[in-house]
């Protein structure tokens, strides 16, 4: 994850970042008496979401006890990072339990090639001799490039995937082997690096032993996908709070296939009479998981509703199956908005302090896509004081006033802005704020008021004399 | 209010009477009221600074009174019909100092009452507009209404400075169009007015939302409007029928739903308001409502063409009035204002401009400008001089002014008749003229709207009022009034210009309202009237009940409130009241009341003539609802059908529009028939060729011509006007029936009225239009067949054409200068891309050219005659 420190950051996330500034120095030491014994990863190609699990077991060689990890990306691949999660993995098979593990990312002097690293802080530092076991996950997006760039309707498509036979590792790599999960069993070419195999929709690249440090071995997997690749440029998330009683959320798409551009004609007999062999890789439905209890639902665009959509409800979840108005192809946009509302006691709660806070998911309800740019507004109610967003990782925050209803001193938006989004950001955040019930009435108020003021000034006037002449 | 004073000095005597019967008080009432009529305008009940000076002169020259005329029209009048309907006023909390209380609450219940009443009849008004909300969507509607509202989020997001000098590029490509001049900004400007007004109260409406519920809001306004003309001309109970009974006219709700923002919705309200305005002025001459008459022309000619009608009706009326000798100050001040106010204020209209003083469909509001000035000064020298003088001067100013008029006609005919047209558009010459729309002008006569209607619509769009009125102009004539008379005057014109053009059915709405209306409230006077006189608890007071009945249709005429004249003084009051003593008002209506007692009716008759209109009007209800739910609410870009498996949706359009918008350059240019214009610019953002509004004939004759040419004349005319892509309407998958083949032979015609070698003959096979095997080769070569039919063999092994309900002529072919980029679900709506112009190989290039050139060369000389 590309992260640039923000200053205006708040609490929890500063702190961490002194930690760390304190802790570099005797990271830089322990960088080379570290060693990874065995690592093990899995690359996921089914959709354009790439999924990498890799499992590293890492034993300290040196002397001084090391207690952070340091994982290294090449440049190509941070630009496209979304998430990298680290866990510490103890017991076995069965009883195997993971402990989440702090991730940031680091400076490392010794880096080649504008190298990122990003450093685990493990639970308990290694002692000499020690050894740990790390899950990660990472996620990579736009990774998959289209060849050829243009497709015809009735082509497939296939897609480029670039990475490195051998572990990028800032540490000496004595076993390693790499797993490539293909969508199909399609695979055009592939880079051999001995021993390099392929079975059905698996690739593998391994095992490798004793790989010194930096060791990059680029292969080119040319393969099939036809996933849709579903990406959503820029989603605008509104989340406007009422207490009276309803949390009303409007969500704004703008919509792209980001695979291999449509070429020439579309034909649409052809794609009506034979969808298996036409368009494969367009996609028109998507579906959104929504939260349950959701009422009065939406779906339009700017020149009116949609009416391909159908909502499906039950206790635990709710979810929106729609179509765009056409079809996806590649190249081809869309853009639509998606409204609803929430019942106000699901997702507001009063923390110990007195405050309130709104708890609600971060992320985009759109299964398996990409979002480039989420921003994300929570709108409190006017009168709202002193919010404040607690969120789990790093994201950009501004405040903003919006008028709306009869509002005179307008609300507060909290805005909160990524980039570079996929469904494992789809955490809970909290905004807490604090808010004096008596501007509920503020409105209501108002507006009788001047309603009252309204038949004051009529009596008045009928029973005003303004004549000139008596 | 001049009644007032007469309840004060009556009440003592009423309660001597009876306990208080509240009708026989308002008799006393309507009695005096009739005696007192040549004084009725003398008090203007609006103080008014200006206006002040006027009820001496108004008085005088009432001369020609009305039984008079009414006498020779064959009518006899007994005098209380005679009266006019009752100025208005509140029967208000000024006269508490009043002894009976109980009339009082009386009275101000009826006025709450009525106002209720008036209220319900907005929101009826409001909701059953709503249909096309609820069964559909939020959604602006058709064709023209997109235009509207494209022009509104301009000024929304420009500013209204903007908006006046906007320049179109985006339609009529590459001419453009100046849409700041000549758009009839009235409506725009309301919706602009409502939508800021709104967001200065931080109330987030969004522009389409204010558009789409603009026309209902007015249609409210519009049946209170019919109120205030109706009771103007007849009283509260007439007005209050007419509102309600215009709430739900078919012919205006069809205009009118919620999402149909066309100029006709507010512009109806604005006509009828300005017909209020008129009688209003006409029948308190008073010079406020003269200049608000001006205002409210002048947003009448903002918001519709149909400002001519105006124009053209109060001229009518005031020539009508003098040439029946009802002229009067008041007519003069209702009219000479007008004119003038109403012309300068129209001429600041940039779409009217100079068009209010030059054309002829305002030159009959001069030339009676000029008459009604010439009778003035006719009245005013016989004000002032001895009969003996005036008969005298009468031969020379009449000798003179006639002299004068006959040579100031003599200009302007000569004017006239100098241009082409005769000074009108074409649109006013094919309503003088029905045939000459069809004769000259195909563009005018293609439009349906332009249609003359057809006996079945009339029934559809105003159902039973049809039948009521002529009733209401009977009742109209009984007691012949200025206003009245501008009632019968109003209903024949429109029924006439409805005839014409089914799009004038709108205006033809509120007078059919009117004087429905009229007859309605009339005939259930006289039922409940007969039912009450005969009731047998209420048989002992049989004589108070006499008159109470006769004068029942006058009781809301004072209980109904009108201006809040609560605030006039007392003393005024008082005054008037004095002076009514003065006149003979407390002649005893004995004869009267005999006569009122002959109208009443055998009871079982009125109670039956009472259902049968009760059954009536719920039959109208019924219908009216009915239209507004199922006929008249479809927004045309989607299109709904029930089946066995539920509703289908068919939203190809928008889907169209959409892809269109979304994935093609923002300055590509879109050609199609000129219908889908306004909705290509509006949804999908896209510069178009022609559009709805047509006022270049050539340039949409261009286009008709390349769809009725072979593949490859199409694309080199498309290709000279810079088109990226072709989008043509097709039906023929679901039937769809008004697509672009159905519309073809009207591209043919228009496209051959300015490019003489597309012939009409060449596309009928004996004069006939079809597309089967036995159509004509030009018919099967043009590029509106291949681009509807391309590979729609494809989709069912036959090529069965749903609309057409046979098999098409010509199943397989390639296109070679087109390719298919888009097809809707239904198919509704295919876009193709013109293929990008071929590198030329030298000899076959010649070739090619020689073996082509005759059929191209008389081409080339058609496009080149359009000016790009």
């Amino acid at each position: 994850m590309p992260m640039e420190e923000q200053p205006h950051f708040r609490v929890p996330l500063s702190l961490l970042l002194f930690l760390s500034l304190f802790l570099l120095p005797t990271s830089f030491s322990s960088t080379h008496d570290l060693q990874i014994l065995n690592a093990e990863r899995r690359i996921d190609l089914t959709s354009h979401i790439i999924k990498v699990y890799l499992t590293l077991k890492v034993e300290n060689l040196g002397t001084s006890p090391a207690s952070e990890v340091h994982l290294a990306f090449s440049p190509a691949e941070a630009e496209h990072l979304a998430i990298v999660k680290a866990a510490a993995t103890s017991g076995k098979r069965k009883k195997k339990t993971y402990i989440p593990l702090d991730v940031k990312s680091a400076e490392l002097p010794d880096g080649p090639n504008g190298t990122k690293f990003f450093t685990v802080t493990l639970l308990t530092s290694l002692n000499k001799g020690e050894t740990a076991t790390l899950e990660v996950l990472y996620i990579l997006t736009h990774s998959l490039e289209p060849f050829p760039v243009e497709i015809t309707q009735s082509e497939s498509q296939l897609v480029y995937f670039r990475d490195s036979a051998i572990l990028l590792s800032p540490y000496h790599v004595k076993e390693q082997t790499t797993f490539i999960k293909t969508p199909s069993t399609r695979v055009e070419s592939f880079t051999v690096v001995d021993p390099a195999k392929r079975a059905g929709t698996e690739l593998k690249y391994g095992p490798y032993e004793d790989q010194p440090p930096y060791s990059y071995s680029p292969v080119l997997v040319h393969f099939e996908n036809n996933n849709p690749f579903a990406v959503v440029e820029e989603l605008e998330r509104e989340i406007e709070i009422s207490h009276w009683g309803n949390v009303q959320v409007t969500e704004r798409y703008r919509l792209v296939h980001a695979g291999a551009r449509h070429k020439g004609a579309f034909s649409r007999v052809e794609y009506q009479t034979r969808p298996d062999a036409t368009g494969v890789s367009s996609f028109k439905h998507l579906l959104a998981k929504l939260p349950p209890k959701v009422h009065s639902v939406y779906y339009r665009d700017e020149i009116g509703n949609v009416s391909t959509s159908n909502l499906r409800t039950d206790y635990r979840k709710s979810e929106l199956e729609f179509q765009p108005r056409y079809p996806l192809f590649g190249g081809w946009k869309s853009t639509f908005v998606i409204g609803y509302g929430l019942p106000l006691q699901d997702f507001l709660f009063e923390s110990p302090d007195g405050r309130r806070y709104l708890n609600f998911t971060f992320g985009c309800p759109l299964t398996q896509t990409v979002v480039d740019k989420l921003i994300l507004k929570v709108v409190l109610p006017e009168g709202s004081k002193d919010p404040t967003a607690v969120i789990p990782f790093q994201v950009d925050q501004h405040l903003e006033i919006k008028y709306s209803y009869l509002d005179v001193i307008g609300r507060t938006v909290v805005v909160l802005e990524k980039s570079n989004v996929v469904p494992e950001h789809n955490v809970p955040f909290q905004v807490y704020y604090t808010f004096n019930p008596i501007f509920m009435l503020a409105e209501p108020l108002m507006l009788s008021i001047a309603i009252f003021l309204f038949f004051v000034a009529s009596v008045s006037y009928l029973h005003a004399d303004l004549s000139i002449r008596k | 209010m001049n009644q007032r004073g007469k309840i004060s000095s009556q009440t003592p005597q009423l309660q001597l009477h009876s306990p208080a019967p509240y009708h026989s008080l308002v008799f006393s009432i309507s009695k005096s009221h009739s005696q007192t009529r040549p004084l009725r305008f003398s008090q203007p009940p609006l103080t008014l600074s200006g206006s002040q000076t006027l009820p001496a002169a108004v008085a005088l020259p009432r001369l020609s009174p009305s039984p008079r005329l009414a006498s020779t029209l064959g009518f006899t009048l007994n005098p209380r019909v005679a009266s006019p309907p009752a100025p208005f006023s509140w029967p208000s909390m000024a006269a508490s100092d009043a002894p009976n209380g109980d009339v009082l609450i009386r009275n101000a219940f009826g006025s709450v009452l009525a106002f209720l009443i008036l209220l319900l009849i907005g929101v009826l008004a409001f909701s059953i507009r709503l249909f096309s909300v609820i069964k559909y969507e939020s959604v602006i509607h058709e064709f023209d209404p997109y235009f509207n509202y494209r022009v509104t989020q301009f000024l929304t997001k420009n500013g209204i400075y903007d908006f006046w000098n906007w320049f179109d590029d985006r339609t009529w490509y590459p001419l453009g169009r100046v849409i700041g001049g000549t758009v009839y900004p009235g409506l725009t400007l309301t919706a602009g007015t409502l939508y800021w007004f709104l967001h200065s109260l931080n109330i987030p409406l969004s522009v389409e939302t204010v558009c789409v519920f603009t026309a209902p809001i007015f249609s409210a306004f519009a049946s209170w409007a019919t109120f205030l003309l109706t009771k103007e001309v007849k009283g509260v109970g007439a007005g209050l029928t007419a509102a309600a009974l215009l709430a739900m006219v078919p012919s205006y709700i069809s205009r009118s739903v919620a999402g149909s923002y066309d100029n006709e919705a507010v512009a109806i309200f604005a006509l009828i308001f300005t017909f209020y305005l008129y009688i209003k002025t006409l029948n308190t001459g008073s010079l406020f409502y003269a200049t608000l008459n001006s205002l409210s022309y002048f947003y009448m000619v903002c918001s519709w063409g149909g400002y001519t009608f105006i124009i053209n009706l109060i001229p009518m009326h005031v020539l009508l009035c003098i040439v029946t000798g009802r002229y009067s100050s008041r007519l003069y001040i209702a009219y000479a204002p007008l004119v003038v106010l109403g012309t300068l204020l129209a001429a600041l209209v940039p779409v009217v401009g100079f068009n209010a003083v030059m054309t002829s469909e305002h030159f009959a509001s001069f030339l009676v400008f000029i008459i009604i000035h010439v009778v003035a000064l006719v009245y005013y020298i016989k004000g002032i001089l001895s009969p003996k003088m005036f008969k005298v001067a009468l031969a020379l100013v009449v000798s003179i002014g006639l002299a004068v008029c006959c040579a100031m006609v003599a200009v302007i005919i000569a004017l006239v008749a100098s241009s082409p047209t005769k000074g009108w558009s074409g649109r006013s010459l094919s309503l003088l003229d029905p045939t000459y729309a069809s004769k000259y002008i195909p563009i005018i006569a293609s439009v349906s709207e332009h249609q003359p209607p057809t006996w079945p619509s009339y029934f559809m769009d105003i159902n039973v009022l049809a039948f009521l009125i002529p009733a209401g102009i009977i009742a109209c004539f009984s007691p012949l009034s200025d206003a009245s008379l501008f009632a019968v005057l109003y209903i024949v014109l429109s029924v006439y210009f409805s005839g014409v053009m089914v799009r004038l059915m709108l205006v033809l709405a509120p007078a059919a309202c009117i004087l429905s209306g009229i007859a309605l409230s009339q005939a259930f006077d006289v039922f409940t009237r007969s039912i009450k006189f005969q009731l047998p608890s209420l048989s002992d007071h049989s004589h108070i009940d006499a008159r109470d009945a006769s004068s029942e249709n006058i009781v809301p005429d004072d209980t109904i409130k009108t201006d809040k004249s609560e605030d006039t003084p007392k003393e005024r009051m008082t005054k008037r009241s004095k002076k009514k003593e003065k006149e003979p008002v407390e002649k005893p209506p004995t004869k009267f009341q005999i006569k009122k007692r002959l109208s009443v009716l055998p009871f079982e008759a009125s109670i039956i003539a009472v259902i049968l209109l009760v059954l009536l009007v719920a039959f109208y209800v019924v219908h009216c609802v009915w239209a507004a739910a199922e006929a008249y609410s479809a927004p045309s870009i989607v299109l709904t059908s029930h089946s066995n498996d539920g509703l289908h949706v068919f939203d190809d359009f928008r889907e169209a529009y959409a892809w269109l918008s979304h994935n093609t350059d923002v300055d590509d240019k879109v050609a199609s028939w000129w219908d889908y214009g306004y909705q290509t610019t509006a949804m999908a953002n896209r510069t178009v060729i022609v559009d709805n509004n047509t006022w270049n004939n050539t340039h949409i004759a261009t286009v008709g011509t390349a769809m009725s040419s072979p593949e490859k004349a199409a694309w080199e005319i498309f290709h000279s006007l810079d088109v990226k892509y072709v989008l043509v309407v097709f039906g023929g998958l679901v039937g769809y029936p008004s697509d672009d083949i159905n519309k073809f032979l009207w591209m043919v015609r228009i496209g051959g009225g300015v490019f003489p070698h597309i012939k009409e003959p060449d596309y009928l096979r004996d004069g006939q239009y079809r597309i089967d095997s036995m159509a004509t080769p030009t018919m099967l070569n043009c590029l509106m067949y291949k681009l509807s039919y391309y590979r729609f063999v494809e989709t069912d092994g036959k090529a069965f054409d749903r609309v057409r309900r046979t098999e098409i002529g010509k199943k397989y072919f390639k296109l070679t200068h087109f390719e298919e980029v888009f097809t809707t679900h239904h198919w509704m709506v295919r876009i193709y891309k013109l293929k990008p112009p071929k590198n030329r190989i030298r000899g076959k290039n010649k070739k090619s050219k020689s073996k082509t050139s005759s059929t191209t060369t008389s081409k080339r000389k058609g496009t080149r005659r359009n000016p790009f």
